[in-house]
């Protein structure tokens, strides 16, 4: 539905086969003016495929978080092009973008963010109960995503009897149970003991694969980045390189 | 899309009870108050008026004096005298009947029992100027009325305290200086609006009481009936002209008499409790409004401390619009939660408060609809701006909140 209305008045088709899932194009980014403006984000191009499990990593105030928010949906670049699925996304407004995270993609954050005093299963069911579904469906679809993550005995818990590492879980189940094309996970891990995150990141790499969900993580561990497919290193607002094609379990080489 | 939301705004209330509870206090207490007073003083209004209407309609009151205090000192204004009941009762217009009374204290005594009780001689007229059926024996004859014969009609106290549970009728018993024949009991009135027992009298031809107690002819008091067609205000002013006249008053000089309306007074009275149920109802109101403040200082802290999970929502793709929904709905359900406790403690308090006030228990379906309502805007009202703040965070620094 966003689709069609967002890309309505652009006179473009939707994106061929060969183009890539999201294009970012001289994307920059300013915060605040004058003579405090900082310049976040100074021409990024970067292009994702369908599918790929990319890692982005970079030293603190590199631009890779706000790469992730405009990636997310959640802020617009202050100029330049930002394509998903060959639309304008800067050319939305707030309510299109929430729209269309709410169709396309899923969030898992370092803090969990789980609603508190919610059990688990009403904390999955809370985007498709913004999408509409029915009481059953709902049901249905977050046991399912529960049991995905491994953690359908623990429906009824609340976060504040899951581990860390369940409610990393819980949160994943969250954002996968509307089947989005991509999956955005802001240091999933940075919260959790390393033996927890390797579980995290195989989790997140067995739906990258079986489900085929594109996912996006930022992370400063080489160790977690070791896991993606495409390792972005972000500097001074900029992407600095590219190692397409990583191999997946090699640990990406730092400069 | 309304019951997702509504269901949100529930779950969310049902998370944080004790806060939900203490953000409607406010509500409850206003609205409890609101309808306990607004009720109270309905029931006191209402009892006021069946206690006046038991005096009687369209009956005036004619004394003589300035009020029912005695007033100024000076002189006692001199009381009536027959020919005036017969010059009212044949010359103004819309009079139906005149009931002199003339009244003495007498102690009355049956066998081993005495009581001390007001003598009150009067006509035939004044069982039904202001009716007061009997029940038990007869009224007397018109003839031993014109006589003065020593026959009595006793209230209930009097029966109550001279003859017990027995047969009054047909006795004869001593008021007085005289013995007098009962000829029929009065039914019970209760206690008068203004204190006093109107149930211990012993009624009596008028000229018997003048003849054997008071000695002279006066007559005390006139109860006089009016016809429905007329307007007692109108009937008034003839018997005010009329007794003017009669009792010899100067232009510019003030009565000597003075004339009441029983319905003047329910009137007065109805409107001054009125008056009072609205001012007091206006106090209550103002908490009313406090309670709405409450709610959205409670709702402005609730959108700070809930920042993140706003946050949360906004990110998995709630519109702002459904985030200031759910905020408003629960601002509202909140409201109207409290609006319902509120009613129900009214009620029961109004139950509690009948029976010592002395008034009758009434349920007024319009206030409570009213207050609910109240409560319902209140929540929209003051639910608004917090709601709106919570729509329009940033989900970036929602999500950062700490």
């Amino acid at each position: 539905m966003l689709a069609a209305r967002a890309g309505a008045g652009q006179g473009r088709a939707v994106a061929s086969s060969a183009d890539p899932l999201i294009r970012l194009r001289n994307v920059t980014k300013a915060y605040g003016s004058g003579a405090t403006q900082f310049q976040a984000l100074k021409g990024v191009d970067l292009d994702i495929q369908a599918g790929d499990f990319v890692a982005v990593m970079g030293p603190s105030g590199s631009g890779k978080s706000t790469t992730m928010n405009i990636l997310g949906c959640l802020d617009v670049p202050t100029a330049g092009e930002f394509l998903f699925k060959g639309v304008h996304i800067e050319r939305l407004d707030r309510d299109q973008r929430a729209l269309l995270r709410r169709k396309y993609l899923g969030f898992v954050f370092q803090g969990f963010n789980l609603l508190a005093r919610t059990s688990a299963l009403e904390n999955v069911e809370l985007p498709l109960l913004y999408r509409g579904d029915e009481k059953k469906a709902r049901r249905a679809l977050a046991m399912g995503a529960l049991e995905k993550v491994g953690l359908d005995q623990w429906w009824d818990h609340t976060p504040g009897e899951l581990s860390g590492g369940q409610q990393q879980r819980v949160a994943i189940a969250r954002a996968i149970v509307t089947q989005p094309d991509v999956l955005l996970a802001d240091e999933p891990t940075g919260n959790l003991d390393s033996e927890r995150s390797v579980e995290i990141m195989e989790l997140l790499t067995d739906l990258n694969r079986a489900s085929n969900i594109t996912v996006l993580m930022v992370t400063h561990e080489p160790d977690m980045a070791a896991f993606a497919r495409t390792v972005v290193h972000f500097k001074d607002g900029l992407v600095e390189r590219i190692e397409r094609g990583h191999q997946q379990g090699v640990v990406p080489e730092m400069r | 899309m309304g019951g997702t939301i509504l269901l949100l705004a529930l779950r969310s209330i049902a998370r944080h009870k004790l806060r939900s509870f203490l953000t409607i206090l406010g509500i409850i207490i206003g609205v409890g108050a609101v309808v306990t007073m607004v009720t109270l003083g309905k029931a006191t209004t209402a009892a006021v008026q069946s206690q006046i209407s038991a005096l009687g309609t369209n009956i005036l009151q004619i004394r003589p004096g300035q009020g029912f205090g005695r007033g100024g000192g000076g002189p006692r204004p001199p009381d009536f005298k027959p020919a005036d009941v017969t010059a009212i009762a044949n010359q103004v217009a819309g009079v139906t009947a005149v009931a002199p009374q003339a009244q003495a204290t007498a102690t009355a005594i049956y066998e081993g029992a005495n009581w001390s009780t007001t003598v009150n001689g009067t006509t035939d007229a004044s069982f039904t100027v202001q009716p007061w059926p009997l029940v038990a024996g007869r009224r007397w004859t018109p003839a031993e009325e014109q006589a003065g014969k020593a026959v009595c009609i006793i209230g209930n106290t009097v029966r109550q305290n001279l003859f017990r549970g027995g047969q009054a009728v047909g006795q004869r018993f001593r008021i007085g200086p005289i013995s007098c024949d009962i000829i029929g009991v009065l039914s019970t009135r209760g206690q008068a609006g203004f204190g006093g027992d109107q149930d211990d009298v012993v009624a009596m031809p008028i000229k018997a009481v003048q003849r054997r107690f008071t000695g002279n002819r006066d007559v005390r008091l006139m109860l006089v009936g009016v016809d429905q067609a007329y307007s007692t205000a109108a009937v008034q002013a003839s018997i005010q002209d009329l007794l003017r006249e009669r009792r010899n008053i100067t232009q510019g000089k003030d009565d000597d008499f003075f004339i009441f309306d029983t319905k003047q007074i329910s009137d007065t009275l109805t409107g001054t409790t009125t008056l009072l149920t609205r001012i007091v109802a206006a106090v209550a109101a103002i908490s009313l409004v406090v309670g709405g403040i409450g709610i959205m200082n409670i709702m402005l802290v609730s959108v700070t401390e809930r920042t993140r999970e706003i946050g949360i929502r906004l990110a998995i793709g709630a519109v702002a619009r459904e985030v200031l929904m759910q905020f408003l709905v629960e601002a509202v359900a909140l409201s109207c939660l409290g609006g319902l406790i509120g009613l129900v403690i009214a009620q029961l308090v109004i139950l509690a408060i009948t029976p010592l006030m002395q008034v009758p228990f009434l349920f007024d379906p319009q206030i409570n609809v009213i207050a609910f309502a109240t409560s319902a805007i209140i929540g929209v009202v003051f639910g608004y701006f917090p709601a709106r703040r919570a729509a329009s965070l940033n989900p970036i620094d929602a999500l950062r909140h700490e």
